[in-house]
């Protein structure tokens, strides 16, 4: 869907992004993630040239992205940020409608759009469609703001570290809200963020860049289990490094099933991560396990944690 | 019969307790109740032949006063936001310090000394008048105009830009709209100015509320400065009032939530 090939960025003589080569899939859930400075939001912004790249060449759906005019091109692209910025001046629903009204939607085409979204965002379409953006909190101003990067059905939704500025709790609902849109609308999605914990639950491929390049690109697993260099080490974090290994895994994976214990269950669906916490404060060494139906399915062991880790 | 009576008194006391529906009462008493207080004037300045100024209507007086500040502030307008539009633009950002310059100049210049300056060139009447007054309100204006652009935050320029405005989209539908309560406070503080200052271009013979006010002080006549001085005051509150009530409606979305 995008492929970077060789590309370069420079401002004066300082190189923010060099011969960087990368191609993300269609439908693929692609997280940039790096230190400041390690040049993953001009990368991003380059996509939807918001930033112009000086060398290599970047393709979107097979053409080089200067072959499209930038408004175009943008309008393909939905595109989400920290600050959210939404049109104050515009109800919510007036914002969601933002793409849809430049690219000559009809009115009804839109409102049915806008209902669709705000239910996909979990917000009330009849209570939240009329308010103006202040009126709203944080979180609830980034899910519009999500919904108006969705609205005109983009083939990638390109977002900056769009939960940095969001309380933890709020965070984690948005990010469960963004696992459940990218699974129902397939959408190829890039995502910048320098939460590496962000990164490993959302990211179905994680690219770590350092000084403008690339120091590894995989699954969260490989990642996880096979750093390529001390940097990538380092940056994943050596103390919690056990603990992402956790967090990649549900208990599904690794229970143990038809066994039977005592106590209050699971679900397989849960990180082990999960497990290990709930373990770890009752202080017992096994959890019985519930499958998606409720019904019992089987039991964690503390020691089925680490078996067969590297 | 009687309830809907009381009604309607205190609907209509009600209605006199809107400051912009009083002023605009009061204005519009002077303006043609003028002639009314004449045995008024008479009492107060007993040693004048004439209390009341009746070369000209109050009417035609207040009618041509309205012109000449609502044509120059319109000049004004129009000038200034495009100069502000044009500074806050990436191809006009190096002019903005000689446009803030020039405009700040334009105000420094007491208006009497541009209507000295103007008159050899444009001769007596209007036309020096109108051009004073809209040199002179164009700063407020323009300044507004830029502060007003600028305070329109970072992310929602950048949301703007990226999700796929047209330059002109942006500033059509983005900047404008969120600058005018800003902009307009600029318009407000210039056409207020404005209509004090449009009363001093009848000494270069243009028709204004001035007029009773420049014969008054030249014949001894306190009764004439007193009248013009009450209508220009009355227009000047109402004119007031009713940008307020205009910049309320501007920024209706900073308080609604329907």
């Amino acid at each position: 869907m995008i492929q970077f090939e060789h590309v370069g960025k420079r401002y004066g003589t300082s190189e923010v992004v060099s011969d960087l080569s990368l191609s993300i899939k269609a439908g693929e859930f692609c997280v940039l993630i790096g230190p400041s400075g390690s040049g993953k939001t001009t990368t991003l912004r380059m996509i939807n040239r918001l930033i112009e790249h000086d060398s290599g060449r970047i393709l979107f759906d097979g053409a080089e992205i200067r072959s499209f005019a930038p408004e175009a091109l943008r309008r393909r692209m939905g595109y989400a940020i920290q600050s959210i910025g939404l049109f104050p001046h515009w109800t919510v629903e007036e914002n969601i409608a933002a793409v849809p009204k430049l690219l000559g939607w009809s009115k009804a085409k839109i409102r049915d759009r806008v209902t669709e979204l705000l239910g996909l965002v979990g917000l009330d379409a009849t209570t939240y469609r009329g308010r103006y953006p202040q009126h709203l909190s944080g979180g609830q101003q980034q899910r519009v703001g999500v919904a108006r990067a969705l609205a005109a059905e983009p083939q990638v939704l390109l977002m900056d570290e769009p939960f940095g500025a969001l309380d933890p709790v709020t965070r984690d609902a948005l990010q469960a809200e963004m696992l459940r849109v990218h699974a129902a609308s397939g959408t190829t999605i890039v995502l910048v963020t320098h939460d590496m914990d962000e990164a490993i639950r959302l990211g179905s491929r994680i690219v770590i860049l350092d000084q403008g390049r690339i120091a590894q690109a995989g699954s969260p697993r490989e990642i996880l289990t096979r750093p390529a260099s001390d940097f990538v080490a380092d940056f994943i974090g050596r103390d919690e490094m056990g603990l992402r290994l956790l967090s990649i895994e549900t208990v599904g994976e690794r229970m143990r099933p038809g066994e039977e214990a005592a106590g209050e269950p699971i679900a397989a669906s849960a990180t082990l991560r999960h497990a290990l916490s709930l373990l770890v404060s009752r202080a017992a060494d096994r959890l019985p396990v519930t499958g998606a139906d409720g019904a019992p399915a089987g039991v964690i062991h503390l020691a089925d944690l680490t078996v067969g880790r590297p | 019969m009687s309830g809907t009576m009381n009604a309607g008194a205190r609907r209509g006391i009600g209605l006199l307790a809107d400051p912009l529906i009083l002023s605009g009462l009061v204005l519009a008493g002077l303006v043609f109740g003028m002639p009314l207080l004449k045995p008024v004037f008479a009492a107060l300045f007993p040693g004048l032949d004439r209390p009341l100024y009746e070369q000209d209507s109050f009417l035609n007086l207040t009618i041509a006063h309205v012109v000449l500040v609502g044509a120059s502030s319109a000049i004004s307008l129009v000038i200034g936001v495009l100069a502000g539009v044009f500074v806050t633009r990436r191809a006009g950002r190096e002019f903005r310090p000689l446009v803030e310059t020039i405009v700040a100049t334009g105000q420094t210049f007491p208006p009497v000394a541009v209507l000295a300056v103007a008159v050899p060139l444009l001769g007596f009447g209007a036309a020096p008048a109108l051009i004073a007054l809209a040199i002179y309100g164009l700063l407020p204006i323009t300044e507004a105009v830029v502060a007003g652009i600028e305070s329109v935050p970072v992310g929602v320029r950048e949301a703007a830009r990226g999700i796929g405005m047209s330059a002109r989209g942006r500033l059509l539908h983005v900047e404008l709209p969120l600058a005018a309560p800003v902009a307009l406070a600029g318009v407000r503080t210039s056409v207020i100015i404005n209509i004090g200052t449009a009363a001093i271009a009848s000494t270069v013979g243009a028709k204004t509320l001035g007029l009773p006010i420049i014969v008054g002080l030249s014949g001894f006549n306190t009764a004439y400065v007193l009248q013009g001085a009450l209508v220009v005051g009355a227009l000047a509150v109402f004119t007031d009032l009713a940008f307020e009530r205009l910049g309320r409606r501007l920024d209706r979305w900073k308080r609604d939530s329907a």
